[in-house]
C-alpha cells in the first residue's frame, strides 16, 4: 500500500518539476567524471607505491605511510569526495531514481579514462562486461527505492 | 588468492558499511528541514548513533582493501567488479533491514553479476 502511495508522490513531484534541467545534468556529470577520475588516481597512485611485499606488519605500515604522503593518493581522495558532494546535492532536487541508473556510466568511464590516462589494456572481453554492468546497474536503478514502510 | 580476499573485503565491507549507515540514517529519521542549523543537529544526532561508526569503520576497511587491490591490479578491472555489490547489496538488505527485492532488482543483480562474470574472465 505505502509503495503505491509512494510512486503517487514521487509522480506528482516529477509532475511539478518542469523536467531535467541544465544543473541536474552538469551535477551528474560531475558525477561520473570525478569518480572514475578519483579511482584512476586511486590506481596510479597505489601502482606507484606497489604492494606490500610478504604483508609482514612493517611492510604494511611502510605503504600505509606511502599513502598517506602520496599527492595522486590524496587527489584521488579529493575527486571522490567532489563526487560524492554532487551526489548528495544533486538529490536535494533530483530522484534518487533517476540519479542512481546515470552513475553507471561512471563504469564505463572508468574504462574510457584507464585506457587514455594509465595505457591499460581493455579487451573487448572487458567492454562487453562493462558495458553489461551498466545495463544492469541501469535495471536495479529503476526499481522502487524505497520498498520499507515509513517511520 | 590475494585477489579473491581483497574482492571479498572491499564488497562484504563496503555493503556491511552501507547497511549499518542506512540503518543508522532510519534511525535517525528522515530530513525536512535543510537549513544549516537543522543539518548540523542532523549530523550531531546522526554522528550519536552506534551504527553509524560501525559503518564508517566497514567503509574504511572496504577503502584500504581497494587500495590494496589497486596495488597489483589494474582500475580497469577492479572497479567494475566491485559492482558486485549491487549484487551482495539486495541480500544483506532482506536480511538485516528487512527490505522487499522485487523480481525487477533482481534481474537486474543478476545482468550485474553476468558482466562482473565477463570482467573477471578477460582478465585471463
Amino acid at each position: 500500500m505505502y509503495g503505491n502511495q509512494y510512486k503517487g508522490q514521487t509522480t506528482d513531484r516529477m509532475k511539478d518539476s518542469p523536467g531535467p534541467h541544465f544543473k541536474t545534468y552538469f551535477f551528474i556529470l560531475l558525477m561520473v567524471l570525478f569518480a572514475p577520475l578519483g579511482n584512476v588516481l586511486l590506481g596510479k597512485g597505489m601502482k606507484g607505491i606497489g604492494s606490500a611485499k610478504d604483508w609482514a606488519p612493517t611492510d604494511i605500515f611502510h605503504v600505509f605511510v606511502s599513502i598517506t604522503t602520496s599527492s595522486c593518493i590524496w587527489l584521488g581522495i579529493a575527486c571522490l569526495l567532489a563526487s560524492f558532494m554532487a551526489y548528495m546535492l544533486v538529490l536535494t532536487w533530483a530522484d534518487y531514481s533517476y540519479v542512481q541508473p546515470a552513475s553507471s556510466f561512471s563504469y564505463a568511464v572508468v574504462a574510457t579514462l584507464g585506457y587514455f590516462i594509465l595505457g591499460e589494456t581493455v579487451n573487448p572481453l572487458r567492454w562487453t562486461g562493462i558495458i553489461i554492468i551498466c545495463a544492469g546497474v541501469f535495471v536495479v536503478g529503476h526499481t522502487q527505492p524505497r520498498t520499507t514502510e515509513k517511520r | 588468492m590475494r585477489e579473491y580476499l581483497f574482492l571479498f573485503i572491499i564488497v562484504v565491507a563496503g555493503m556491511g558499511g552501507d547497511l549499518c549507515v542506512s540503518r543508522a540514517m532510519k534511525s535517525v529519521g528522515e530530513v525536512h528541514d535543510f537549513r544549516p542549523a537543522a543539518i548540523f543537529q542532523f549530523v550531531l544526532r546522526a554522528t550519536g548513533a552506534g551504527w553509524t561508526w560501525i559503518g564508517i569503520g566497514l567503509m574504511t576497511l572496504a577503502f584500504f582493501a581497494l587500495l590494496a587491490m589497486l596495488s597489483f591490479e589494474n582500475v580497469t578491472f577492479v572497479v567494475p567488479v566491485t559492482a558486485l555489490s549491487y549484487a551482495a547489496g539486495p541480500l544483506g538488505a532482506t536480511l538485516f533491514l528487512h527490505e522487499r527485492i522485487s523480481r525487477q532488482r533482481l534481474l537486474g543483480v543478476l545482468i550485474v553479476c553476468i558482466g562482473v562474470t565477463f570482467v573477471w574472465l578477460s582478465k585471463h
